[in-house]
């Protein structure tokens, strides 16, 4: 028994084996996190430098532009607004997301009639169809309901979410035992208060993690938002990035670098502060996949 | 009880949530369906044509190339990144000093979007190819393979890894340790015991990674663009191909059945692997 063999010893009476596993680890570790520093040095040359070969160069005293990259990232690629559509998209959809789906789930679960089995069921089967196969018609169809601006376009966010999220959550729900509701509803509560003063509070756990995966995919989500959006008008940042990296002509490196930077800082800061959650919610996803 | 009673409230519990799946996944499925069987290049001059669309998938080969690059490619990265998200796992669950912080680092580049981490590790490879006088990614179909491989291990041991941690705490000492009386070494116990113990976590891991290596798209969009000449296109890059980016009067049609072909596909790999797994599950 390896893990009680060391649990038991004190700290610095590692066995050996574990200390060159600990050096290995260190050093893989750093390589692991080296492309994310890689970015962040190149985000602080002058685009001059920033050649195929010198990509691996310290900034040295010629090539350090300081945040200049930043400046213009900011100004020439107008970064500051698609970090704001970024940001009401995934706020408003994810918030969207959780209320409906936590309320549609506790409802399948508790109903359970013959259009609610259908309706889980269609969940279930709508996490397995690739993107591809609805690209083209749900592109049309969001903008034939003019769901296509980032202050609306949530309601497809929601539409296209509803299978994880009910999923989780009628997991969940399912161990709730019914007597708290019944209680509940014995002492006067109608099926809203219920929800929000019995359900929700219990839910929360589940909410938080579901609501972090569900950030995740919408901040990173290039495809729907680029078929429904008028690239013209509104960029989110991976569609910001796409769009100028993309796009023929010479790119300025420098700038591209620094927006990248801009959008990972955020999602790592929240991964920070917020590992527990994340790496439960990961778990409970597996578990209920 | 509360169903009843919740029932009445079907407009507000239910509704927005169906409401949004229609317009956002039921209504569009029917139609995609439905328009694989038409030729249109907008929605408002739809005409039907039966199954021309899904012979003429063939027209050119750049559908069978991208379903065998896409199976090679599904192959070798869920092989990988399972190998070597379960060996972190068991290196991680020995209760060394650390091991909090490691978890922490192996995770942290899964939370990057895929168009993000393409331009990342292309900064990073075509750097390194150049450095070692090779072909960069979008010049070389075999790179450019590589560099996906590398990347989507990057971006999806760390996630794996907690899905075996968290299997690998869920077996109970006491097998270990029974097991350890009876004279099994240290590799036999891990085949005989742990491997068994965690086939949940192994079915869940080997099914999210054939999964995303099939379904895989802004990695490929990002790092190689399908260059070079459309060589290095996954399935879903090729579908976005023809629907997007040729001209022509027939290609969204065929691009269409393409996707449902690849939906197909999908299910089908899906059931099969679900199946196989599970029945190698054992009952604790």
């Amino acid at each position: 028994m390896k893990d009680k063999k060391t649990m038991a010893m004190p700290a610095s009476k590692q066995p050996p084996k574990n200390i060159v596993l600990t050096v290995i680890l260190s050093l893989v570790s750093i390589l692991w996190v080296y492309p994310i520093f890689n970015i962040v040095i190149n985000s602080l040359k002058d685009n001059r430098y920033i050649t195929t070969t010198g990509v691996f160069d310290l900034p040295s005293s010629e090539s350090f532009t300081g945040f200049a990259n930043y400046v213009e990232s900011i100004t020439g690629m107008d970064f500051l607004r698609s970090f704001w559509y970024s940001l009401i998209i995934t706020v408003s959809s994810v918030f969207l997301i959780m209320l409906c789906c936590s309320m549609a789930a506790w409802y399948v679960v508790r109903v359970n009639d013959l259009p609610s089995k259908i309706f889980y069921y269609l969940c279930i089967f709508s996490m397995v169809v690739p993107f591809q196969m609805v690209m083209f018609t749900l592109a049309t169809t969001a903008d034939r309901l003019h769901l296509n601006s980032p202050y609306n376009i949530c309601v497809i966010y929601l539409g296209f979410g509803a299978g994880l999220a009910v999923f989780m959550f009628s997991g969940f729900v399912r161990s709730i035992p019914l007597e708290i509701e019944e209680a509940a509803m014995i002492d006067g509560c109608n099926p809203l208060q219920i929800y929000f003063n019995v359900i929700i509070p219990i839910l929360k756990p589940t909410i938080i993690s579901t609501a972090i995966l569900d950030t995740m995919w919408v901040w990173n989500d290039y495809l729907l938002p680029t078929l429904v959006l008028d690239i013209k008008k509104y960029r989110t940042i991976p569609m910001a990035i796409q769009y100028f990296r993309g796009s023929f002509g010479t790119v300025n490196m420098g700038a591209m670098m620094a927006s990248i930077v801009i959008d990972i800082v955020p999602i790592i800061i929240l991964y920070l502060i917020c590992q527990k959650y994340i790496i439960e919610g990961v778990v409970a996803g597996a578990v209920k996949g | 009880m509360i169903g009843k009673m919740t029932k009445r409230y079907w407009p507000v519990f239910i509704l927005p949530t169906m409401a949004a799946f229609v317009i956002g996944f039921v209504w569009p499925f029917i139609w995609g369906i439905y328009l694989s069987f038409c030729k249109f290049t907008t929605v408002n001059n739809v005409k039907f044509v039966g199954l021309t669309n899904y012979k003429n998938i063939f027209i050119d080969d750049t559908f069978s190339h991208a379903f065998w690059y896409t199976v090679r490619f599904t192959f070798v990265s869920s092989l990988l990144i399972n190998l070597l998200a379960f060996t972190v796992a068991l290196l991680l669950t020995r209760g060394m000093k650390g091991t909090n912080v490691f978890r922490t680092v192996f995770f942290m580049p899964n939370l990057i979007g895929g168009i993000v981490l393409g331009y990342i590790w292309q900064t990073i490879l075509n750097g390194a190819l150049s450095a070692m006088g090779q072909q960069l990614l979008q010049l070389s179909e075999k790179n450019g393979f590589w560099g996906m491989i590398i990347l989507l291990c990057w971006q999806q041991i760390g996630y794996m890894m907690i899905i075996y941690i968290a299997g690998l705490n869920n077996v109970s000492p006491d097998y270990i340790e029974a097991a350890k009386i009876d004279g099994a070494t240290n590799f036999q116990t891990l085949l005989k015991i742990k491997v068994p113990m965690i086939m949940p976590s192994i079915t869940i891991c080997t099914f999210l990674t054939l999964t995303n290596g099939f379904k895989m798209f802004d990695q490929n969009i990002s790092l190689t663009a399908g260059e070079p000449a459309k060589n290095s296109q996954l399935l879903a890059l090729n579908i976005y191909d023809t629907f997007y980016a040729r001209s022509g009067a027939q290609w969204k049609g065929i691009g269409q059945a393409k996707a449902v072909l690849f939906f197909l596909i999908v299910v089908v790999i899906s059931l099969i692997q679900l199946k196989f797994t599970r029945s190698k599950e054992v009952q604790e």
